[in-house]
């Protein structure tokens, strides 16, 4: 019997290059389009390395797997060292089981919600695809539990296996740009990713020392920032991340909308954000006009928890870019809002900062 | 085995070790370099390096805890009965009708429960919850319990280690007096590299000893041996068991706290593959082990978890098989001396 071979390289989707996109559109497609679930990172961080290439003074990956860039800065008595920290990796599901007639039983890999797996794609490193399925298809969508739904990646027995215990997949869909509004999988928080890049190109010059990390492993605890901030010791930090919209019908009771500008933090499920840092922000985005709203999570949180509480504390905040259908196939942002956190970034960073 | 035996027979709910870290001074206090006992309680054995392509500078760090799930005296009743809270994570179905010892004393008490005769239908159809169960010490009086028992007193359970089967050990505690037993043995041999056995406290309440451990140590790797979760029992569908007795050790791709270093793993897959030692992995991202705290010491530390499967863990009595046990301690020692080629260290 012919055994299955993994594909030699990735499958493409149409317009792969993303050649007639605004360009940070093209590199809001390439990230989300690049495989990395938790503990997974290492395909999208060789991307970013790849990119961020020329725009910093050092670049080095620590032992859980975090990409740490430092831009060096030219002040003298207001410089500070501040971490940037956006998550690379994506939510996904890890192989735990092959049965007998060759579908797969998995685990998740962070926050993956039964109710959006069916009847969608996902990835594995070595470019097998596979369709989740589910058992009992008479089930109520109340009734689709983690434990009823499965991977079938084509394969005609446990014997005709492309893919072994452990494997990881994240999400397979494809990027679309709907004009304003941008839909992909992992936007959580590969469009974070793409502000930190685009931020590093736009800014001429900062004061400040400043380290870009993209880290590792938030889905499953903000694992990555936890060793990458103990490793620099910032003095100020800020997590680059997706937040949650209340702007959909019947949707979550949250002020927070799709295009109104950056979500400057003030509280989410895991963190306080540092006052001073937060007014600091909103002073930024206020003198230079970039609108912006302010954000209350009342569900999850970010890598700014874990570099608050690093060594003896931090002061952290975050900029959240609003995003609709988070952790789904389909995450929905606004171009506006990012563009917007971009300038809010590059203005707050090219300032000596207050956060008293 | 006959530390394994003493090991499973002493008595150290989390905050408890002292018995068990005393039989475990002495087990190897011969092999080790030298050895201490920190702050919060962990037993610290270093072992320098030793050989002539040794890396002296490179600090190996493997955990196993020393406590146990047990109980914590919380209040006496006006009848003699004693009131309790789980110390680690203990479904309260398995403690019905048990003996338990409580305190230094080892004072003899059995959990209560209704006898059959007594209870209705409705009654047998739902848990009872810890808070609603006493142990009962044969005490006529609240100020006889107190002269047999103090409030703030261990309690453990009562179950004698001993053989059964073809092969399987039998015992309280095996979780993780066995990862315990795997360790003292490994501390038997020398290493190219610096190592850090730590016997660890307080692992069921929250991975709380190997914390502090990983932060005076700064290893470079690391590895957690433990003794997981095994569900290999009858199944009426195609659906995984996450460990199999007698299938070998069992390596943690990720789980709750931890998602393995990709190295190391590779490192244990190799060295099991070509010393033809049977392993398994553990299929399931549940529980969680002294390595989920280790991996995120300081700036992160490369680590993995090596689990002998055990059946029935967290309750009176679990059982698992002799050859995963030393199936385990070849396969640590085979690739022991690959850690620092595999992290990046020559």
């Amino acid at each position: 019997m012919a055994v299955a071979k993994p594909t030699a390289h990735f499958p493409a989707f149409e317009n792969e290059s993303g050649k007639d996109l605004h360009p940070t559109k093209a590199l809001i497609k390439r990230l989300v389009e690049t495989y990395g679930p938790s503990g997974h990172e290492e395909k999208i961080r060789a991307l970013i390395q790849d990119e961020i290439k020329g725009l910093v003074d050092t670049t080095r990956v620590d032992a859980l797997g975090n990409l740490i860039a430092l831009k060096k800065g030219a002040g003298a008595g207001s410089r500070k060292k501040i971490m940037l920290a956006a998550h690379m990796d994506e939510i996904g599901v890890m192989v735990t089981h092959i049965d007998e007639k060759g579908f797969l039983r998995f685990a998740s890999l962070g926050g993956v919600m039964p109710l959006t797996l069916v009847g969608h794609r996902c990835l594995f490193a070595n470019g097998v695809i596979g369709a989740f399925g589910r058992e009992r298809k008479d089930a109520t969508a109340n009734e689709i539990e983690m434990p009823r739904v499965f991977i079938d990646v084509g394969a005609r027995d446990a014997h005709e296996m492309p893919v072994e215990i452990g494997a990881a997949a994240g999400f397979w869909r494809e990027f679309a740009d709907l004009g304003n509004r941008l839909i992909a999988k992992s936007m959580d928080d590969r469009v974070g990713c793409a502000v930190l890049i685009e931020t590093l190109r736009a800014l001429k010059k900062s004061p400040h020392d400043l380290y870009f990390v993209f880290t590792t492993q938030e889905e499953v605890g903000t694992r990555g920032a936890t060793t990458s901030a103990y490793g620099i010791q910032p003095d100020i930090a800020l997590a680059v991340d997706v937040t949650d919209t209340g702007d959909t019908p019947e949707g979550l009771t949250m002020a927070v909308a799709l295009g109104k500008g950056p979500a400057i933090k003030v509280k989410d499920s895991g963190m306080l954000a540092h006052p001073g840092l937060k007014n600091a922000l909103v002073a930024t985005a206020k003198e230079n006009k970039i609108p912006y709203q302010l954000e209350v999570l009342v569900g999850g949180s970010t890598d700014a928890r874990a570099m608050q509480m690093t060594r003896e504390g931090v002061p952290a905040g975050v900029v959240s870019i609003p995003t609709r259908y988070v952790h789904t196939p389909s995450e929905m942002v606004d171009f506006d809002d990012a563009q917007n956190t971009i300038k809010l970034l590059v203005k707050f960073l090219s300032e000596p900062i207050k956060t008293e | 085995m006959e530390l394994l035996e003493k090991l499973s027979n002493a008595r150290g709910p989390s905050g408890n070790e002292g018995e068990v870290r005393e039989i475990l001074i002495e087990a190897v206090k011969r092999d080790v370099d030298e050895f201490r006992v920190d702050t919060l309680g962990n037993l610290i054995a270093r072992k320098k390096a030793r050989g002539t392509r040794k890396v002296s500078a490179f600090r190996v760090m493997i955990a196993a805890h020393m406590d146990e799930v047990g109980f914590l005296i919380t209040h006496f009743e006006s009848n003699g009965h004693l009131r309790f809270s789980p110390v680690g994570g203990i479904d309260s179905r398995v403690l019905l009708a048990k003996v338990v010892l409580i305190g230094q004393d080892k004072i003899p008490g059995v959990i209560g429960s209704k006898p059959v005769h007594l209870t209705k239908a409705k009654d047998r159809e739902q848990v009872v919850e810890t808070d609603a169960m006493t142990i009962d010490i044969g005490a006529k009086s609240k100020e006889d319990a107190q002269r047999a028992a103090k409030l703030g007193d261990y309690a453990t359970f009562a179950t004698e280690f001993g053989e059964m089967g073809d092969g399987l050990l039998k015992g309280k505690a095996l979780d993780d007096r066995t990862g315990c037993a795997i360790l003292a043995e490994i501390l038997k041999r020398d290493y190219p590299f610096e190592l850090f056995g730590v016997f660890t406290v307080q692992e069921e309440v929250g991975l709380r000893g190997a914390r502090v451990a990983a932060y005076a140590i700064e290893p470079h790797a690391a590895f957690a041996l433990e003794s997981t979760v095994c569900d290999d029992g009858p199944k009426t569908k195609d659906v995984s068991p996450v460990t199999r007795v007698g299938a070998g050790p069992a390596i943690s791709i990720a789980d709750g706290t931890m998602i393995a270093d990709k190295r190391l793993v590779n490192l244990l897959i190799e060295t099991a593959k070509t010393n033809r030692i049977p392993f398994q992995f553990k299929q399931a991202i549940t529980g969680g082990t002294d390595a989920g705290r280790i991996h995120l010491s300081k700036t992160g530390v490369p680590s993995a978890a090596v689990s002998v499967p055990t059946r029935y863990i967290h309750s009176p009595v679990s059982l698992l098989s002799k050859k995963d046990l030393e199936n385990t301690i070849a396969l640590m020692v085979k690739a022991l001396p690959g850690v620092p080629k595999a992290i990046g260290e020559q």
